[in-house]
């Protein structure tokens, strides 16, 4: 390349400046641009940290690679005495304080619209627990819980591992596009993380704090995230998947919510009403059982050591029905037992409680009513 | 008494004889050897859990150790390699060869340097046993966050408390002791403009020690009376703030990285000029980058913090300092090259060790500048990305710069040659693992996978899968290094006491092995600085 | 040098260790000042506002603000506690009072502290409050209801660039009193 006119070495940095990027990124290599405007910007940003930083490794590595083999002991028997120069270490010291500074300014301003969080369109509350998010549309008052959807079999190797293993939810949160969405993430046990690489929002869950957030989503479709704070057993498995419609299916996708909540309730009124049978209840507590509690009690209700205690033979199972239903309900203070009211309607405690005094040997026949867990609440 | 090799030879039973000796010793060679071995015990204890978690890493889904057990191998990994193996190493490293270099017999307060040896053997053997203890080890990372290790840690909790208190108070006492060494034990003559820059950046390192070991005593202190004694400093409920605990915590944490990697920029300044046979460039550069970096660490522990929702100006503020300091960093990495250049070099083991530390934290130092822009942060915090930087910096940092050191010094320690075949299989072999294993960090933690965790989804596997077997290899290079160790310390070709023909400073003027006492009369300080 | 010396810089350097050792716990107060004066971490005062800023403030001025009002419940906490009212669109300067409803579920009394949070965080230096239930702990009987009210106006001084807040509560269990009580009335 030494002796080439300046076209084809103008051609070849064009295709790599150019092909580099797209090559990595289709090799997996290189972070996403993301869907939103802000996310492109800090994508770019990125970009600009990294071809610094390699044009400065290459000059750096170069010169080093160059001395190894042409200051080497064979080619050079008599080292040179310098060992000083105060311009030098001034240039090498103002240079990276320049490139610095210019590289500070494009970052500030996307950092300043990143923290614009006002003049919002909607706004959405995210409350993080251990391991599942709560979403909350606050002018609509809509509001559910979203927990991972990949089987256990597949996490135990017993199924093979669906398309987006670990990525997937029960109730994903849904948005419109084209809307400017305020998030305030909080959280209620431990800090966790709210984290959606395609939208570049990742906020920390902050148990009794407030943090916000925004993003504007031009298109539409599916987008995953994961929670991005340690916060114990499951932190792995409290996965995020947002999927975006067009503004007007959004507000029909809100009034379906109401009318679905209508209809809960109104099911939930006809479950009170009606006395249930244990061969009824047994199947629907095993089912909510083993979605819920048994990640850390346990399927065989063995639990894992003194943190999460085991139910077979348990003084609560085996106890007083009223403190068995206050511990599922409310939990336990200061505890990753949490509280299962908010979350489960009555009927799907009810048989919680019922499968948990009548399995593992907890023979106690004692079957609660979702009547009952009504007049607790 | 003084129980040195000489005197408990008299005593009878030669069991009791050795372990008086090593258990008595004020000696600082034998204190820095005794470090030292500690801190290869460990390293490969906490090495052996890395290798253990990339086995559970190697596939998604859960095969080998279930959550509940990967997050205390994970915390406690990180915490023996910070205080058990990158620290006791450079310690080991500072007692054997400060006094040596600036000429004194010993350390300032030997009776000191022996407990603050000795309080680790027991700290370590406390923290590994909560692996047994009901509830398990601390399972919070080694960064132990509020609240999930105040409410939610497990009994053990309390045990680690005690044991990072102890390990504080081994550093403290082992930084008053380095400082008080420095300052007046130097053969007359010796200005602290002459001192090797291996002292130096262990002068800088300890005063660094002694400011912030401190804070993390405080903060595990608020944390045990949050668990236990009714306070709330890190719970909303009483008024306290998680946060809080964050910016405690990174003052100390910050400093803490630069006093896991100083020592190494030491001990590089001195390899390089001796295999290039030329003088060090821009000592006095070198010292004021040093003490640069030193100060502005204690400004920018925010940057751990950029997704906690700080407010803007702190943001920019931390961003601004966090960048700066990849100036006088960048400083050193350029007196290096230029001390190679020009020079006559000789790739010897202890140089190639050197110069892959200087390459390789260089790679680490510029995903550190990266992670310092706030809003690529945002993508980058919590995944391997970071995981992927600080590898770099400690791994091909502070560890290949505490095996350039070994080699380096070992023919002074023990009087034999180490094998060069050996040592450069070794390099080389250790150098193609460790890029293997963490190179591919960056690309995970690129696509999106977070940290800590011990299942992932399918499309982060095959560079799991790479840095999983890059980890195994790099496990098996670390054994060959111990038996190369192993092997000089019994036999090998004799070493001169010059040892190295570019090789100036004091060390090189005694015998090879070191005798037990030595400059017990100071040396004469004539021409400029070593 | 000599053996004094040596004793002299021992000493000195043991206590900056010990200053750091208070330092760190320094930190805990200083940050509380330094977010109060700021505003940082949306740490609004626990306490109310003085009259004189009541004074200086009350004049309202001709602008709009967007306040939504969240409430939620610790772990363990045996309450349902939600605003009565989910917004309000209030002018800086202007007093205004909004009210939350509590309602102690569990068969026993429970005392409660709420623990306010306001988003922006640059925005709870600019919320004051005359009156909040937040101020002191609140007692319930078991299944005993309260509706408790928060008087507040927003400074007009409040920054143009701030149209939206956010005023969450935390309610956190502080005490129970055990249920032999309650058993007791139906002996």
């Amino acid at each position: 390349m030494t002796s080439c006119p300046g076209r084809p070495k103008l051609g070849l940095m064009t295709l790599l400046l150019w092909g580099v990027p797209q090559l990595s990124l289709a090799a997996k290599m290189d972070m996403r641009p993301g869907v939103t405007e802000m996310s492109v910007r800090i994508q770019q940003i990125h970009q600009m940290g990294l071809w610094v930083c390699t044009v400065i490794g290459i000059i750096v590595f170069g010169a080093m690679f160059y001395t190894m083999f042409a200051h080497r002991r064979s080619r050079n028997q008599t080292p040179a005495t310098f060992s000083e120069s105060a311009l030098v270490e001034f240039i090498w010291t103002l240079i990276p304080i320049l490139i610095l500074v210019g590289m500070a300014i494009p970052t500030t301003n996307a950092l300043r619209d990143i923290e614009d969080n006002d003049n919002s369109d909607m706004t959405v509350l995210i409350t993080a627990s251990q391991w599942k998010w709560h979403y909350q549309y606050l002018d609509s008052g809509i509001s559910y819980y979203s927990n991972i959807a990949t089987p256990q079999e597949q996490i135990n190797n017993t199924e093979p591992k669906g398309e987006h293993y670990l990525l997937e939810v029960d109730y994903p949160l849904v948005l419109p596009s084209n809307k400017k969405v305020r998030f305030l993430v909080t959280a209620d046990d431990v800090i966790h993380s709210w984290w959606v690489p395609d939208f570049a929002v990742k906020q920390d869950a902050i148990p009794g704090f407030i943090n916000e957030a925004w993003a504007r989503i031009p298109v539409t479709g599916t987008f995953r995230g994961q929670c991005a704070e340690l916060c114990g057993l499951d932190h792995a498995y409290m996965p995020i998947v947002v999927e975006v419609r067009p503004a007007e299916e959004f507000d029909a996708w809100i009034e379906d919510q109401r009318i679905a909540a209508e209809l809960a309730g109104e099911a939930a009124v006809a479950a009170r009403a009606k006395t249930w049978a244990m061969d009824e209840l047994l199947p629907i507590g095993q089912e909510v059982f083993f979605k819920h509690c048994a990640t850390c009690h346990e399927r065989d209700g063995m639990g894992q050591g003194a943190k999460y205690p085991a139910l077979a033979g348990s003084a609560i199972a085996t106890g007083e029905i009223v403190d068995h239903l206050d511990r599922v309900m409310n939990g336990k203070a200061d505890t990753e037992m949490q509280a299962w009211a908010p979350q489960l309607s009555d009927l799907e405690i009810a048989a919680i409680i019922t499968f948990e005094r009548n399995t593992w040997g907890n023979d106690t026949g004692d079957i609660i009513q979702p009547i009952t867990v009504y007049e607790a609440r | 008494m003084v129980a040195d090799a000489e005197t408990v030879q008299k005593l009878r039973h030669p069991v009791l004889a050795f372990a008086a000796r090593w258990l008595f010793t004020t000696n600082h060679k034998e204190i820095g050897s005794l470090y030292l071995w500690l801190s290869f015990t460990l390293f490969f204890i906490a090495g052996g859990m890395a290798m253990f978690m990339r086995l559970e890493l190697f596939e998604p889904g859960i095969q080998f150790i279930d959550p509940l057990y990967y997050n205390q191998i994970l915390t406690l990994h990180g915490l023996v390699m910070v205080f058990g193996v990158v620290m006791p190493a450079f310690v080991g490293l500072a007692n054997w060869m400060i006094p040596l270099m600036i000429g004194a017999p010993d350390m300032a307060l030997p009776r000191l340097n022996n407990f603050s040896f000795w309080i680790l053997p027991f700290a370590f053997a406390m923290l590994l046993s909560t692996l047994f203890m009901e509830g398990g080890a601390p399972n919070f990372g080694w960064t132990f966050y509020a609240p999930l290790s105040t409410t939610y840690g497990p009994p053990s909790t309390d045990f680690f408390i005690l044991g990072v208190h102890m390990m504080g108070i081994s550093s403290i006492m082992g930084a008053i002791n380095i400082i008080v060494t420095i300052v007046n034990l130097r053969a007359p003559g010796m200005k602290y403009m002459q001192m090797p820059l291996f002292v130096w950046t262990w002068f800088i390192t300890a005063f660094l020690l002694i400011m912030v070991m401190p804070v993390l005593a405080g903060v595990v202190t608020m944390m045990l009376t949050d668990r236990h004694f009714g306070t709330s400093f890190f719970q909303a409920a009483g008024g306290g703030d998680p946060v809080l605990f964050q910016h405690i915590f990174w003052f100390f944490g910050h400093p803490e990285v630069y006093i896991l990697i100083l020592p190494g920029f030491g001990i590089a300044s001195q390899i390089i000029p001796t295999f290039a046979r030329k003088k060090l460039f821009g000592y006095h550069s070198m010292v004021y980058a040093t003490i640069a970096i030193a100060a502005l660490s204690f400004v920018v522990w925010g940057h751990h913090m950029f997704t906690t929702g700080m407010p803007l100006f702190a943001q920019m503020f931390i961003m601004y300092a966090t960048m700066l300091i990849a100036v006088p960093t960048g400083v050193k990495v350029f007196n290096w090259v230029a001390t190679m250049w020009g020079g006559s070099m000789t790739f010897e083991t202890p140089m190639l060790f050197a110069i892959g530390f200087v390459m390789m934290f260089t790679i680490g130092g510029f995903s550190g500048v990266m992670l310092a822009l706030v809003p690529a942060d945002i993508q980058y915090h919590d995944t391997y990305f970071v995981v992927a930087h600080f590898h770099y910096v400690l791994y091909p940092g502070a560890i290949f710069g505490t095996m350039a050191a070994v080699y380096y010094w070992l023919p002074k320690w023990c009087g034999h040659m180490y094998d060069e075949r050996l040592g450069k299989i070794h390099f080389w072999a250790a150098t193609i693992a460790v890029n293997l294993t963490f190179f591919p960090m960056h690309f995970t933690g690129l696509a999106g996978m977070p940290r800590r965790i011990p299942d992932y989804s399918l499309q982060f596997t095959d560079f799991n899968m790479m840095s999983s077997i890059g980890s195994w290899l790099l496990g098996l290079t670390q054994i060959f290094f111990l038996y190369i160790v192993i092997k000089t310390i019994r036999g090998g070709a004799k070493a001169t006491d010059q040892v190295w023909e570019g090789a100036e400073g004091l060390e090189w003027t005694i015998p090879s092995p070191a005798p037990l006492h030595t400059f017990e009369t100071p040396p004469v300080i004539t021409d400029g600085h070593k | 040098m000599s053996a004094q010396d040596k004793r002299k810089h021992i000493f000195m350097l043991s206590a900056l260790a010990v200053g750091m050792f208070g330092f760190a716990f320094a930190m805990v107060p200083l940050y509380n000042v330094f977010c109060e004066i700021t505003g940082l971490n949306g740490k609004t005062a626990a306490q109310a506002a003085l009259i004189e800023e009541v004074n200086r403030s009350i004049s309202p001025v001709d602008r709009e603000v967007r306040i939504e009002f969240l409430a939620s419940v610790a772990r363990g906490m045996p309450w349902e506690f939600r605003p009565l009212q989910n917004e309000l669109t209030v002018r800086p300067g202007e007093m205004n009072t909004t009210t939350f409803y509590v309602r102690n579920r569990a068969n026993k009394t429970v005392t409660g502290q709420a623990v306010p949070s306001v988003s922006p965080g640059q925005a709870a230096l600019y919320l004051k409050k005359i009156e909040c239930f937040c101020f002191e702990q609140q007692e319930l009987p078991a299944g005993g209801e309260l509706e408790m009210g928060v008087s507040f106006f927003v400074d007009a001084d409040l920054p143009a660039n701030i149209n939206e807040l956010t005023l969450s509560y935390t309610m956190f269990l502080v005490g129970e009193i055990g249920a032999e009580k309650i058993a007791s009335h139906h002996e």
